[in-house]
């Protein structure tokens, strides 16, 4: 009973208290660029969950199997980044053969999640948390990616509403988008505190 | 002769001011926003971009002619990581201090979309001079605009600069400058200010 509390504690850390958006910046180029349309925000936050999850789970067991035993601590940064490239390769096809509608409403934002922070962020800072329980890991990466998504779609939603608010002239598009962004962060400082 | 002269420094000042990586093409926000809190982290940050791009720009150039168009962002990620890793040891041994406050920010220049953007739209299409110059004006035009923000911030939030106080007396520091709050709104200012100046200017 105790391991799921605490399991379930670290999902609710990761997808509220340390939201890898608001709280460590990771993920903002995909959070401005894609967030125009909820539900394309909805489909890119989903790609990013499923490989967050693969690539997280994949560095942890490289990083415990391989490099760790053999010292090859050196070249962790060049094994992630193989990792993560795999991993959104594979996305690609799976997509590109089951869901050819969805593939073509991504376009080029599906290969950019290679370089989407947000991922590579979650597999350093698994390694530098010394997260060392392989169930948490999963936890863990999953929950980075539902806080993921959580943020781009409030996000979308907001800038929905945005389209026809009264922006002045030298603050629309990106701009405003910050100072959003911004005062969203602020709402979930609220939450910093709750679990350590 | 003179033409060749006026291309080079066309290329060098496109990084400064008309494309600059920050305020024009909106890369590279993830460092930019997580290490403004100060000048010297910022700086810190600058200089080892500045060291990944041009040793990036410099391999990517030379091997543009064995390039395969499917393979090509692989190759760049794995050269990009392998500079990463040499910046990031060589902080940890020189600058521990520096180091511990960037944290996993630097090997985080690996997805830094700037340095990718520069080998695949300059790189791997010009020569090993051009890049060169491309790297260097990118380079100090990320930096610069990285250090104004964390001069503000750093201002705002602690009323120093490079830990020597600046403000008046009764200064009361801005604690909310320091959270990502003050980031994304300095930020989003800052563009809104160039947004202005160009439009005034055309």
């Amino acid at each position: 009973m105790d391991k799921i509390y605490v399991l379930l504690m670290a999902f609710i850390s990761i997808v509220i208290v340390n939201n890898l958006v608001f709280t460590k910046f990771l993920g903002i180029c995909p959070y401005l660029g894609v967030s125009g349309r909820i539900d394309m925000a909805f489909g890119m936050g989903m790609a990013v969950t499923f490989v967050v999850t693969l690539a997280g789970t994949l560095t942890w067991l490289i990083d415990h199997f391989v490099l760790m035993p053999y010292g090859l601590e050196v070249t962790r940064y060049i094994c992630y980044i193989l990792v993560i490239a795999g991993a959104v390769q594979l996305v690609e096809m799976y997509l590109r053969k089951f869901f050819p509608l969805l593939y073509e409403s991504f376009g080029i934002f599906l290969p950019l999640i290679t370089t989407n922070c947000a991922i590579l962020g979650l597999c350093l800072f698994i390694n530098l948390w010394g997260i060392d329980n392989f169930i948490e890991t999963v936890v863990l990466s999953f929950g980075a990616g539902i806080g993921f998504t959580l943020a781009i779609c409030i996000m979308a939603g907001i800038r929905e509403s945005l389209k026809i608010a009264d922006v002045p002239d030298s603050l629309k598009g990106a701009p405003i988008t910050l100072i959003t962004a911004g005062l969203l962060t602020l709402a979930f400082m609220g939450f910093a505190g709750m679990i350590k | 002769m003179e033409n060749k002269t006026l291309g080079i420094s066309n290329v060098f000042t496109a990084g400064l001011w008309r494309e600059n990586p920050i305020l024009r093409l909106l890369l590279g926000m993830c460092p930019t926003l997580a290490v403004t809190t100060a000048v010297k982290p910022a700086l810190t940050m600058g200089l080892s971009v500045i060291f990944v791009l041009l040793c990036s720009n410099i391999v990517v150039s030379l091997m543009r002619k064995l390039l395969k168009p499917h393979l090509r962002i692989l190759m760049f990620t794995l050269a990009i990581a392998t500079f990463v890793t040499i910046a990031d040891l060589f902080l940890k041994a020189f600058q521990p201090e520096m180091s511990t406050v960037l944290g996993p920010y630097i090997p985080l220049i690996i997805v830094n979309c700037i340095i990718i953007c520069r080998a695949e739209a300059c790189a791997s299409k010009n020569g090993l001079f051009v890049s060169i110059i491309d790297a260097i004006g990118m380079g100090i035009g990320f930096t610069v605009v990285l250090c104004i923000l964390g001069g503000i911030r750093e201002l705002l939030a602690t009323g120093r600069i490079f830990d020597i106080p600046v403000m008046w007396q009764s200064f009361v520091p801005l604690a909310a400058m320091r959270m990502p709050v003050g980031a994304f709104i300095t930020l989003g200012l800052i563009l809104g200010l160039v947004n202005l100046i160009t439009t005034k200017k055309s």
